[in-house]
């Protein structure tokens, strides 16, 4: 039965459910894995087995669900690779979770599912498992999704937030600040001259090749909600350093610093979904950084600072003129300045 | 970005400090009114680069901060009658009143909205027929034109479930009433840019005419702030107390005429109460008569109970300059960004929440 909105009937667990599974879901994100139909998906372990698996799992509740650059399910999927990948993982697979709201249009869950495809394909994962539930309309805004995703960790790789190194140089892969006022400049229907485009992309290719650099990579992260100043703190507290980075260094664009100067937002606390930092040792700076700028996401990468022991668990920024202050993290939300 | 990294090139802040390094002989203490100012200096970490003669302060110039408890409870009060749909900016959100915050209220049920612009209020007032929509209106004479224009559109298109809450106020009687309390030493004022592209130079001729005080008016790029502070010292080693023009890109001396029409229009001038300072004659914006019907305060009466500030709080020393943040004893401790006390640590022009969010590392 087809239908052109999205019905309670289509997450009973019946006909419609059924039809809507085929007709959208197999379609769009058809594998083998999927295609077998069972309760999970199995798969067999590359040969010899990999020594450690990583797990993760996130829920995306975006709104608006379609964006500049991107949309919910793009983000569900990039989302998800890229936790994956800030551990060193290669990604693999992909489980995704759909909560719909009655009234739902069907070319959207379609649009949506598609774009998952895309994503999954340029990440080179497989979304192999998944389910859907239908709420009555106001129980959700439109769609909910929530991705978890499995990935085989490289022998002698050995990346977390808690193995900063004082000595270590801070990479950023490229300008902050995109995602989140791509976003908020939709939701808040705020019109630029100049086009506002979300950052959303898998990084899983960039830290392969990162890690091909040769040189200890200590930590990554993507600097999600709470912006690049959040994770930096997150780090310091976590690795019990100080981290000092240097304003003049941070890669911002000239059209997220201009919006940002509109709206009395900072660029280091709005939201990334296509970035990350990285710490490494000294003698793997050059290699690193050369290796990520060969790559689409890393193109404009730059050292933004350095590790200290001075004051664990401190972020210190110099600015512009060579003051120094704190960066904290962010309490709360940005609001636009009243005066 | 252009009109924008003119004003924050090292070079020039370079040659500005040391500029105002040589010409600076005698300590000098300067207050920085607008709190917009006091972000600025901190974020841009201005104070540990000028010479240790001349010292920053805060003032009274933050909006959010001088709203006075009970105004604030009857914001609160009024965003939980029936039917009424609350709109406000952002930072009014999580100001702590005495029977809450509007971020509480609206967890319990009530309909308060954070807008951009007094023009949003208008759209949610056009588009819901049904609900009363008044606007939160908390500001200075910067934000006042506005909501003047705001009311005559209403008028206008003959829209009669918009109202406002005028708590609209004047800088120059907050200015003289710290000058006339005598509480702080003072050797100059760091005029507010925004606020007086609206009022013009010329409304603060009477700190020098008056009280022999040097005041210049500033933007808020490093530049044009260090452009202030150069000018009020130059101004103080050589005697002068007049008030001088940092601004010239966007300040007249008489400022924008049609914004202050608009506001003379809409508003008539009373006195009001200002957290920190008390009741201050001629210093608060209401409603003139004609416009009565969009009138929140005449229209939806609440009654509040008398309030006091919260206990140990020491925001309205700190709005009056005679103390600094780090001097509460609430400060960093039971204060914070996270769990804020008193409206000085909410507002993104609060000098606590300047202190705490830029301290210098």
């Amino acid at each position: 039965m087809f239908s052109d909105t999205i019905l309670l009937a289509h997450g009973s667990g019946g006909r419609m459910t059924h039809d809507l599974i085929g007709e959208v879901f197999h379609r769009h994100l058809g594998n083998s894995l999927l295609a077998a139909q069972d309760d999970a998906a199995v798969w067999v372990l590359s040969s010899p087995g990999p020594e450690r698996i990583a797990l993760t799992t996130d829920s995306y509740v975006v709104s608006p669900i379609f964006f500049p650059g991107g949309d919910i399910g793009r983000l569900a999927v990039c989302g998800t690779v890229n936790d994956l990948a800030m551990v060193g993982a290669t990604p693999l697979y992909l489980t995704a979770g759909f909560i719909l709201e009655e009234g739902l249009p069907r070319a959207d869950l379609e649009r949506v599912v598609a774009s998952m495809a895309a994503a999954g394909r340029q990440a080179g994962v497989k979304i192999v498992a998944g389910d859907t539930k239908v709420v009555e309309r106001g129980g959700a805004d439109l769609m909910f999704i929530t991705t978890a995703g499995v990935g085989e960790v490289p022998k002698g790789v050995c990346i977390s937030g808690a193995n900063v190194q004082p000595g270590d140089v801070a990479i950023l892969s490229g300008p902050v600040g995109v995602h989140g006022l791509a976003v908020m400049s939709r939701r808040e229907g705020l019109e630029f001259s100049f086009p506002l485009q979300s950052d959303c992309a898998p990084l899983n290719g960039l830290v392969s090749e990162m890690l091909k650099a040769g040189g200890p990579i200590h930590c990554l992260r993507d600097p999600t909600r709470g912006g690049l100043a959040t994770t930096l703190n997150e780090i310091a507290g976590q690795s019990r350093v100080e981290i000092e980075i240097d304003e003049v260094c941070i890669p911002v664009s000239e059209e997220v610093r201009a919006a940002c100067e509109m709206l009395g937002l900072d660029p280091l606390y709005v939201a990334n979904e296509g970035k990350l930092v990285a710490f490494v040792a000294p003698d793997a700076e050059r290699p690193v950084l050369e290796a990520m700028r060969r790559q689409r996401y890393g193109q404009q990468a730059a050292v933004i600072g350095r590790v200290t022991c001075a004051h664990p668990g401190r972020v210190v920024m110099k600015t512009l003129f060579g003051a120094h202050r704190i960066l904290d993290m962010l309490t709360g939300e940005q609001l636009p300045r009243i005066c | 970005m252009k009109y924008v990294d003119e004003y924050r090139s090292p070079e020039s802040i370079g040659r500005l400090l040391a500029l105002i390094g040589r010409r600076s002989r005698n300590p000098v203490r300067l207050m920085e009114f607008c709190g917009g100012h006091t972000h600025a200096i901190f974020r841009f970490g201005l104070r540990q680069l000028l010479p240790p003669t001349v010292s920053l302060l805060a003032g009274p110039g933050c909006p959010v901060c001088v709203t006075s408890q009970p105004d604030l409870d009857r914001a609160i009060a009024l965003s939980r009658v029936r039917g009424i749909t609350l709109t406000t900016f952002g930072d009014m959100l999580r100001v702590p009143g005495s029977t809450g915050t509007l971020q509480e209220a609206r967890a319990e049920g009530a309909d308060v909205r954070v807008v951009y612009s007094t023009l949003d209020a208008l759209s949610i007032a056009r588009d819901n027929a049904d609900r009363e929509i008044v606007f939160l209106a908390v500001g200075f004479e910067t934000t006042a034109p506005s909501v003047a224009a705001a009311v005559l559109t209403a008028e206008d298109e003959g829209l009669k479930n918009f109202s406002i809450l005028s708590l609209h106020k004047l800088t120059p009687p907050a200015m003289r009433a710290i000058l006339d309390a005598g509480e702080v030493a003072l050797s100059g004022i760091l005029g507010p840019g925004h606020v007086t592209t609206i009022v013009g130079s010329d409304a603060w001729d009477f700190l020098s005419r008056e009280y022999g005080m040097p005041c210049a008016v500033a933007g808020f790029e490093p530049l044009d702030i260090l452009m202030g502070v150069y000018a009020l010292v130059d101004g103080i080693e050589s005697g002068s107390s007049e008030v001088v023009n940092a601004y010239r890109r966007n300040v007249r001396r008489e400022g924008n005429l049609q914004a202050r029409q608009a506001i003379d229009r809409v508003f008539c001038v009373r006195a009001t109460e200002w957290r920190g300072l008390g009741t201050l004659p001629a210093s608060g914006l209401f409603l003139r008569d004609a416009f009565c019907g969009f009138d929140a305060a005449s229209r939806f009466p609440v009654r509040v109970e008398p309030a006091e500030e919260p206990k140990g709080c020491l925001c309205g020393d700190v709005l009056r300059g005679r103390a600094q943040p780090p001097d509460c004893p609430l400060f960093g401790r039971t204060c914070s960004p996270q769990h804020p006390i008193g409206p000085c640590m909410v507002s993104g022009e609060g000098a606590c929440a300047a202190h705490i969010r830029y301290r210098e590392g």
